[in-house]
């Protein structure tokens, strides 16, 4: 069995499962009575769970270009899929427990409030990106817009982590690791993003390198 | 005003420890106990404990609010408080009067308070952070204690230092705020009968990681206003630089009074979430108490001076 087999048969079917873990523990706790604040708690959880998900899926690309290994790829899917999954419930918290679904003050927490205004749009990033996962999204939008529209996942990670750093009272040591994990994957790109740049721009330059020739 | 005359036999007198459980419990057992003591004092009691809060206030159970609490000089997290504050050494306990005084010195926490009437008050305790508990505190009224003291006519300001002592306090090693933690009050504030300054919860002396041996409860305002683990009492002319106001001054005002008009820079005051519950629920101005102390801020911009 190579390594990619085991991302692709076994890894991945972890994740897909396993994805389902956090929130039996979350569950778990919160029923045993564990959490003087339980709806803070389930928020606060399934938040944090969210964007870890969402920097684990963002890892996946980089751990290819670094390891030369296709199935690492293949992990992307099903962790951006649980980040939407919490991040759903988390938004779910938020609508029902603080708010009690009062529209009004919702509209005007997205609106006036930086780190709502900052979580939701991360949220629906996340919608867009979950509704055109399938395959056959994929295909019906065609490669490139596919790959244009997914590359705001960067977009997704970076205002969740800002979220979370607004939210904090004084201690941002959790937030703050969060931004050096975001930071440190993103560097990781540059080589390869660099190195796509370059061939993009190759490619836009041998047809001007042919075209004085035609005239 | 309308401020009820408060009775000076400690409730836990007669009130047994149980009945805090909770509000139908608590009802039911007053009523037993009724039978069994003069009807006239318990009466007197019992209000006296419960005046300042309304029927829907049902008291936190004490394993919440004995678990759930900021007290960064135990960590930041809720629960880290309650793991980390044993380390803490109540007995004996010095408290330092200074400033514009006519009794400064230093006193142990039994002389300064020896003598003066006891209360238990319930209180609504509203966080800045948008949760609240309701806590029967046992405790003096500052005012007395300040009578005790005699602040020269000069004095507009009072001021409380918590203990800083990294040794005992491990959330001191780390420079998430400038130790000491500071706190203070004008004078007619401190001044106010539903002012305390407390030692128990529960009718039982104060967990260490609620602020033992000796804390500041200012219901109508928010919770970081109550200094705890006391260990300074300044009086002052000037309005003391208090800790919250000096590292976030947008956000942290001086007066702190729970105001559901006035958010949080960053977050809604407007609404409430009580420990224990899931939804939130409306915040009330000045918590609840706006009979008794509007008219301490009568003609004051509430927006600025928040």
């Amino acid at each position: 069995m190579t390594i990619n087999d085991l991302l692709g048969r076994v890894v991945r079917p972890a994740i897909v499962v396993g994805g389902v873990i956090p929130a039996i523990v979350i569950g778990m706790r919160l029923f045993r009575g564990d959490y003087a604040n339980p709806a803070e708690a389930l928020e606060h959880a399934t938040g944090f769970t969210a964007l870890w998900f969402l920097l684990s899926s963002l890892a996946a690309t980089p751990l290819r270009t670094l390891t030369g290994v296709a199935g690492f790829t293949r992990l992307r899917k099903p962790l951006g899929l649980w980040a939407f999954a919490y991040a759903t419930i988390h938004l779910g918290c938020y609508l029902v427990f603080d708010q009690s679904l009062l529209w009004g003050e919702i509209w005007f927490d997205i609106r006036e409030r930086p780190y709502i205004t900052v979580g939701f749009t991360a949220f629906l990033i996340l919608l867009a990106l979950a509704v055109t996962s399938p395959n056959r999204m994929a295909k019906w939008l065609g490669g490139k817009r596919w790959k244009a529209l997914h590359r705001l996942v960067y977009v997704a990670a970076a205002l969740g982590v800002l979220h979370f750093l607004w939210l904090v009272k004084r201690d941002i040591t959790r937030p703050v690791v969060a931004a050096t994990v975001l930071i440190a994957l993103l560097a990781l790109r540059l080589p390869a993003a660099r190195r796509e740049r370059r061939a993009a721009k190759d490619e836009r330059r041998t047809p001007a390198a042919v075209a004085p020739s035609r005239g | 005003m309308l401020i009820r005359r408060p009775d000076d036999i400690p409730s836990r007198e007669i009130t047994p420890e149980a009945a805090y459980l909770g509000r139908r419990e608590w009802l039911a057992r007053a009523g037993v106990t009724l039978a069994a003591l003069s009807p006239s004092v318990l009466a007197a009691c019992t209000r006296d404990a419960r005046a300042f809060t309304s029927i829907d206030d049902e008291i936190t159970p004490y394993d919440k609010a004995t678990t759930y609490n900021n007290y960064y000089e135990f960590g930041t997290g809720k629960e880290d408080p309650s793991r980390n504050a044993r380390s803490l050494r109540t007995e004996p306990w010095t408290v330092e009067v200074s400033g514009l005084v006519r009794r400064p010195g230093r006193y142990g926490v039994e002389d300064l308070l020896k003598g003066l009437a006891r209360h238990e008050r319930v209180y609504r305790m509203r966080c800045v952070e948008a949760w609240s508990m309701v806590i029967p505190w046992n405790g003096v009224q500052l005012r007395d204690l300040v009578d005790r003291l005699e602040p020269l006519g000069s004095a507009r300001f009072v001021e409380f230092t918590t203990l800083h002592d990294p040794a005992q306090m491990p959330g001191q090693r780390s420079n998430i705020l400038p130790w000491p933690y500071v706190e203070a009050l004008r004078l007619d504030e401190a001044r106010h009968p539903l002012t305390l300054m407390v030692t128990g919860m529960y009718g039982k002396p104060l967990p260490n990681q609620n602020g033992a041996p000796l804390r500041l409860i200012v219901p109508w305002k928010y919770g970081f206003k109550g200094g705890k683990s006391i260990v300074r009492i300044r009086f002052t002319e000037n309005q003391p630089a208090t800790t919250w106001n000096v590292v976030l001054p947008n956000e942290y005002g001086f007066y702190a009074n729970v105001n559901p008009e006035v958010d949080h820079p960053r977050w809604s005051q407007a609404r409430e979430r009580r420990i224990g519950e899931f939804f939130k629920k409306p915040t009330l101005m000045f918590n609840g108490y706006a009979d008794q102390v509007a008219s301490l801020y009568a003609g004051m911009d509430l927006r600025r001076n928040f």
